[in-house]
Order: C-alpha cells, then structure tokens, then sequence
C-alpha cells in the first residue's frame, strides 16, 4: 500500500493504492491521525487504486471519521473501486460516509 | 483437487493467502466477485486467528486447505489457538449513531454475510473453520 497526501486549498486529499488489510491498516490509520493532530480536518480519502480493502480498513476510516466529527471535520470518500464499495455495503458504512464519484467533487463539497 | 498451504500467523502474509485462495477460486470456476467474497472471508479468518487466537504475530501457524470442485470451492482453516467459540463474538452494532458504532466483529459479519457455509469445530489439537462458496450463490449480492 501507497499512500500520498496532498493539500487542496483547506481540504487534504489523501490517495492511497495498492492493498489495504490488517498488515496495511495501521499506516494509513496513522498517516490520517497525523492530519487530524495537525488540525486538518477536512479530508478526501481518493482510494481509486485500492484493489481490495479488509475490515481493518474499514476500521481506519471509522475511527478517524469519528475523530474528525467531533471538531466539525469530515472524512469523505473519492472513488471506490467496485469492490471496495461493495466492503463498504456490506458493512452498511455507505450512509456514514459521504462518496463521490470523483477527487475533484470530493473536494469541491467541502 | 486439494491444494495447502501453511504460514506463519502475521498480518504481511495475508496478500499471499488471498492469491492462493483466488487460484483455487479460478479452478472451481467462481467468477471475480465470488472469488473477491472467498479471500476477503479468508483473510478475515486469518486475521482473527492471529488478533484473538494468538493473541499477536509470529505466535503460531496458519494451515489452509483449499478444495476446488466444479462450481464449489471449500477452504479449511486450522490454527493450534485456544478454543473459539464464535457465539461470545458480538454483532457490530453498524446501525448505531456514529458515536456508538462499534466496529470490532465485523470480520466474522462478513463471513457470514459473503459466505455460504461458516462452520467453526475445535478439538483438543486446535480448531477448524471451514468456508463454503458455490458458484450458484446469490450471497453477498446486492
């Protein structure tokens, strides 16, 4: 798994690739909790080249999306692979999470 | 045709069990989507094993059995951890207020939600879940 982090005028996008499951988890739980120590709240999560996300992923995001509500912040999602949407259903996180069909809506939302 | 493969419980290894669960899948002649439910069920499982069964990495062995027939793929499980008894695993309670949502539980969930047979058995040498997939399943499915 990759991740990279960019800023967009006050919103962080956040592209991550590759595989995200409990080995992978933990990095991107911190490369987010990072964002969020330094008060950067409003974040797009582009997960267009994830090819498979786990449980442990999905874990991630709740919890840093839990972070972020508490401070008025949002943690909202940019292109889901057809597979890890399906994660996402099946865990019924897809009226949690706002999804966007594109990076630039995402960040455009805010 | 059965195939195994055996690996250390540690999280780094969860890649390699999903291909060896995919290539088993493409020989029960599952498609992608039933392929996608078999390895993210497996890799929940292992990841259970190590987290609660061992209780960490590195602290014991994996062992995976795969057996694809046409249409039907059936994948066995076995760890040497202690007994699991997966009734005292409570539901994610997923329809909770964002506050109250816990997450933990959603592995098992999952299983059971993409899967068509979860059975768990533990015996005195350690225990076994076995993972049924059939190709005519609408499990999972929208």
């Amino acid at each position: 798994m990759q991740i990279a982090t960019q800023d967009s005028g006050a919103v962080s996008v956040v592209a991550v690739s590759g595989r995200v499951d409990s080995s992978t988890a933990p990095d991107l739980e911190n490369a987010l909790k990072k964002l969020v120590d330094a008060e950067k709240t409003q974040i797009v999560l582009d997960l267009l080249n994830v090819e498979y996300m786990s449980s442990a992923g999905l874990r991630a995001m709740v919890s840093t999306l839990k972070s972020v509500k508490r401070v008025n912040g949002d943690l909202r999602v940019a292109n889901p692979s057809p597979r890890v949407e399906e994660v996402l259903r099946l865990a019924g996180l897809t009226s949690i999470f706002a999804i966007y069909r594109s990076r630039e809506e995402a960040v455009g939302s805010f | 045709m059965a195939r195994t493969l055996t690996v250390p419980g540690s999280y780094d290894r969860l890649e390699q069990v999903c291909q060896f669960v995919a290539q088993a899948a493409e020989s029960a002649g599952l498609d992608e989507g039933q392929s996608s439910h078999c390895q993210l069920a497996v890799d929940e499982a292992c990841t259970n094993i190590i987290e609660h069964g061992y209780g960490g990495e590195h602290l014991g062995q994996i062992w995976l059995t795969c057996e694809a027939e046409p249409g039907e793929l059936t994948i066995t499980i076995r760890d040497t951890a202690r007994p699991f008894d997966p009734n005292s695993v409570p539901e994610p309670n997923l329809s909770a207020p964002l506050d109250e949502m816990r997450i933990g539980g959603l592995g098992l969930f999952f299983m059971r939600q993409v899967m068509d047979a979860v059975e768990f058995s533990s015996d005195s040498a350690g225990n076994t879940l076995v993972l049924v997939k059939r190709r005519d399943s609408a499990k999972g499915d929208a």
